[in-house]
């Protein structure tokens, strides 16, 4: 991080640039997919250095609102192979470094 | 406290008793709970009641006499038991002496009944429920018969009852939901269903495999890969804003659009004709198969079905000028708008309709002046000749794209100078040259021939008032130029033809002779409106005129053969192709007329009226060369398609086996008789 003065405006505009939510693979309908994506940027938001409790407040409200069982992944760097049921997967990019799985499988 | 009360109402009661008063009835109550203690008294006292008024006296009864009974004895009841005693001692050993005992008990307790209701929310009724309040009752009631023991002997029946009553308690409890009266213990037990067991599996929802690694340098490569996409978005939005701003660039794009359209105008084309063929299904229905009934009823007349209505909006205001079928393309025909109304010239339009589509022309060419006639070559059906109101000739060519004619006549090119009344194209010259006649108000009729890229014309005749004009004389003879009208050329005979004129008279004409008319006939006395050979007889044409009438004439004879009347100017008439003896004309009332000479000499087999408004007049009229149909053409532009019922177009029966072959002989023939019938009876006439 101790970058010279143009690294770190670089990296300003970096972040700057690459806030938004950036959805990397879905199968989800449309209504479902935007309002999984807003769940997981409020989440993001809300727990910007908790990872956990932002994964559990997004697999909560998922739980709640389209039925048990959600699971949240939340995470700098991970690989993952997952089985999940169709048309209930969320996989997208937020805040430049954070990647979100969200998938049901009960 | 109503134990001391009964003691003393019972020694009342003896003295009531005795004065059987109203008042005993109290004591008979109180008698009867202490049937021990008073036994006899009560009893009697019962007796006494139970027999009425036979009064016995107890032995021991006081006498007493009248004013005795009547004394008020007032007694004062007092809480004071009067059988207390009041004189007990009790020994103290701690004085060595006997002590009166001051205070004295002073209730009597008569009787006792000690109910089994307990309070709930009392701790018994608490402790009853717990099943464990038997052995505390009994202590409180044992408690209870300690005091009563004390009490005098006299009190000793309720004090038996006590047990009694403590016994029937511990009894309740045990028994409490038996009838103690009648009770019987019976046990069943209802059949237990069998059970059985079902099972089922529902099909597990789908699921699939994701997987994926996520890594910082993948997030930012793809983070990087969607804003690149996002800067191209935003380029392509500029630039289409950008293009529109600019006028050229704009026009390029709606030429490549119209570019787009002609390359699917074949399909739309097609697609437009299914449409229509299934929104005018039924129309089309009748045209091939609908055959009216009712005429074997009707002996000779004929009707007309109306069938497709044509009409085009952008010619509304335009009235049909001319109408003409194209021979090789039986479904197609042409239709000339313009204006008769000398007041009213303007635009005129050439329409191209097909039956395949009602809906809309299938070619459409404006023109400056009002259309007035036209006509479709017989082999190139492709070639129109169109004669317009400002004396322009031209001839426009279907398979050639643009609006405009291929070849018109101009001012130096000979261009008649008067409204061109007729045009008929003509068989091709030695040159195999194209080549179409024309006639006009300006008395010319006129030859054109399309010789490459131009008209060249040839001035047939001039029309005269008073026969033909000489040449040399030309300017002196100007004003007696007569209008020609109409003309036809004779089917066979291929020099001879006949122009009608403004004044009513027609003229046999040959091409040969420019100089002279080889008859004259005086046949109308307004303007002719057309004239036509027959198709079959070759001496046969007809005439019709504004002057109401339709004549039939043999070209050798200076006089009609049939003169009918139609009570309306006529507008147009026609020869039928199937028959010699039929025809068919318009008037402007409306009303189209078709005869059969073979059927009727005198009128018309059908008169019927097409128009849906009275005003409209009706101005041409064409037979189908092969198909039993018409088209009409009416002054507000619409034509309109009539298909001939079979009394119509009625063959000759008998003969059909065999001269169905020969039919243009059999059509003669028909006609020939016809006419050699009229010469017969002029003949007897005269």
């Amino acid at each position: 991080m101790a970058g010279t003065g143009e690294g770190k405006k670089e990296e300003a505009d970096y972040k700057r640039l690459h806030s938004f939510p950036l959805i990397r693979h879905t199968d989800m309908p449309e209504e479902m997919r935007v309002e999984t994506m807003e769940l997981c940027v409020t989440a993001c938001e809300k727990f910007a250095t908790n990872n956990e409790s932002a994964a559990k407040m997004i697999k909560e409200s998922m739980d709640k609102k389209f039925g048990s069982s959600w699971h949240v992944v939340i995470g700098e760097g991970f690989g993952f192979e997952v089985t999940h049921e169709v048309k209930n997967l969320l996989y997208m990019f937020f805040g430049g470094s954070l990647a979100v799985c969200v998938w049901k499988c009960s | 406290m109503s134990v001391p009360n009964n003691n003393v109402a019972a020694s009342a009661g003896k003295a009531s008793n005795v004065q059987k008063t109203p008042g005993a009835k109290p004591t008979k109550a109180a008698s009867k709970k202490k049937d021990e203690e008073e036994g006899v008294d009560a009893g009697e006292g019962l007796d006494e009641r139970a027999h009425g008024k036979a009064l016995i006296k107890p032995a021991d009864q006081l006498e007493l006499t009248e004013a005795e009974l009547k004394e008020e004895i007032t007694r004062i009841l007092t809480a004071n038991n009067p059988h207390a005693p009041q004189n007990i001692v009790r020994y103290s050993f701690k004085e060595r002496s006997y002590k009166p005992t001051l205070v004295v008990d002073q209730m009597a307790v008569h009787f006792v009944l000690e109910g089994s209701l307990v309070h709930q929310d009392s701790d018994e009724g608490r402790r009853l429920r717990a099943k464990e309040g038997v052995p505390e009752e009994t202590t409180t009631v044992d408690t209870g018969v300690g005091s009563d023991e004390e009490e005098p002997e006299t009190l000793s029946s309720p004090v038996e009852d006590r047990p009694d009553s403590v016994a029937s308690k511990t009894d309740k409890k045990e028994q409490k939901l038996t009838n103690q009266i009648n009770f019987s213990e019976r046990a069943s037990q209802t059949l237990n269903n069998p059970m059985r067991e079902r099972s089922c599996q529902t099909e597990p929802p789908p699921r699939s495999n994701f997987s994926a690694t996520a890594n910082q340098w993948e997030i930012y490569d793809a983070y990087v890969e969607e804003l690149q996409k996002q800067e191209k978005d935003k380029e392509k939005q500029k630039a289409l804003p950008s293009k529109k701003d600019n006028d050229k660039s704009r026009i390029m794009l709606t030429e490549t659009q119209s570019n787009d359209f002609t390359k699917v105008a074949k399909a739309t084309q097609i697609l437009e004709r299914m449409v229509n063929q299934n929104t005018f299904d039924s129309i089309a229905q009748d045209f091939k198969y609908f055959e009216d009934a009712s005429d074997e009823f009707r002996d000779q007349e004929g009707t007309l079905l109306p069938l497709w209505k044509f009409q085009y909006d952008k010619a509304k205001g335009l009235s049909v000028t001319a109408l003409c079928w194209n021979k090789k393309y039986l479904d197609l025909f042409a239709v000339g708008m313009g204006s008769y109304d000398f007041s009213k010239q303007g635009h005129g339009m050439l329409v191209f309709y097909t039956l395949k589509n009602p809906s809309f022309p299938e070619y459409i060419y404006p023109t400056n002046s009002g259309v007035l006639c036209l006509d479709i070559h017989d082999q190139r059906s492709y070639l129109v000749a169109v004669g317009f109101y400002d004396g322009c000739v031209a001839v426009y060519n279907l398979k050639q794209k643009g609006l405009d004619p291929v070849y018109k006549s101009t001012a130096k090119s000979g261009k008649h100078t008067d409204p061109v009344w007729q045009i008929r194209w003509q068989n091709d010259d030695m040159d195999n040259n194209h080549n179409f006649y024309s006639v006009s108000s300006d008395g010319r009729v006129v030859s054109w021939t399309l010789v490459k890229n131009e008209l060249v014309f040839t001035d047939i005749i001039r029309l005269s008032l008073n026969g033909v004009v000489s040449e040399g004389a030309d300017g002196s003879q100007q004003p007696s130029i007569a209008c020609g009208t109409a003309f036809d050329f004779h089917k066979q005979i291929d020099y001879l033809f006949l122009v009608g004129t403004e004044e009513g008279k027609i003229h046999k004409c040959s091409k040969t002779y420019s100089s002279q008319f080889l008859e004259t006939y005086d046949a109308h006395s307004m303007a002719v409106d057309a004239v036509k050979w027959n198709h079959y007889h070759p001496k046969v044409f007809i005439s019709c005129s504004s002057d109401w009438t339709v004549k039939i004439w043999d070209h050798t004879i200076n006089t009609p053969m049939f003169t009918f009347d139609l009570k309306a100017a006529v507008g147009d008439v026609s020869w039928a192709p199937y028959s010699s003896t039929v025809f068919g004309a318009v008037t402007t009332d409306g009303i189209v007329h078709v005869f059969d000479l073979n059927i009727n000499k005198y009128q018309a087999i059908c008169q019927q009226s097409v128009v849906a408004k009275k005003k409209t007049k009706l101005t041409h009229f064409e037979f189908n060369p092969i198909h039993p149909i018409v088209v009409v053409g009416d002054d507000r532009g619409y034509v309109t398609s009539l298909k001939l019922s079979p009394n119509l177009r009625k063959k000759p029966k008998a003969k059909k086996g065999q001269e169905l072959p020969k039919d243009p002989e059999v059509q003669v023939a028909k006609m020939e008789k016809l006419l050699s019938l009229l010469r017969d009876s002029e003949q007897s006439t005269v």
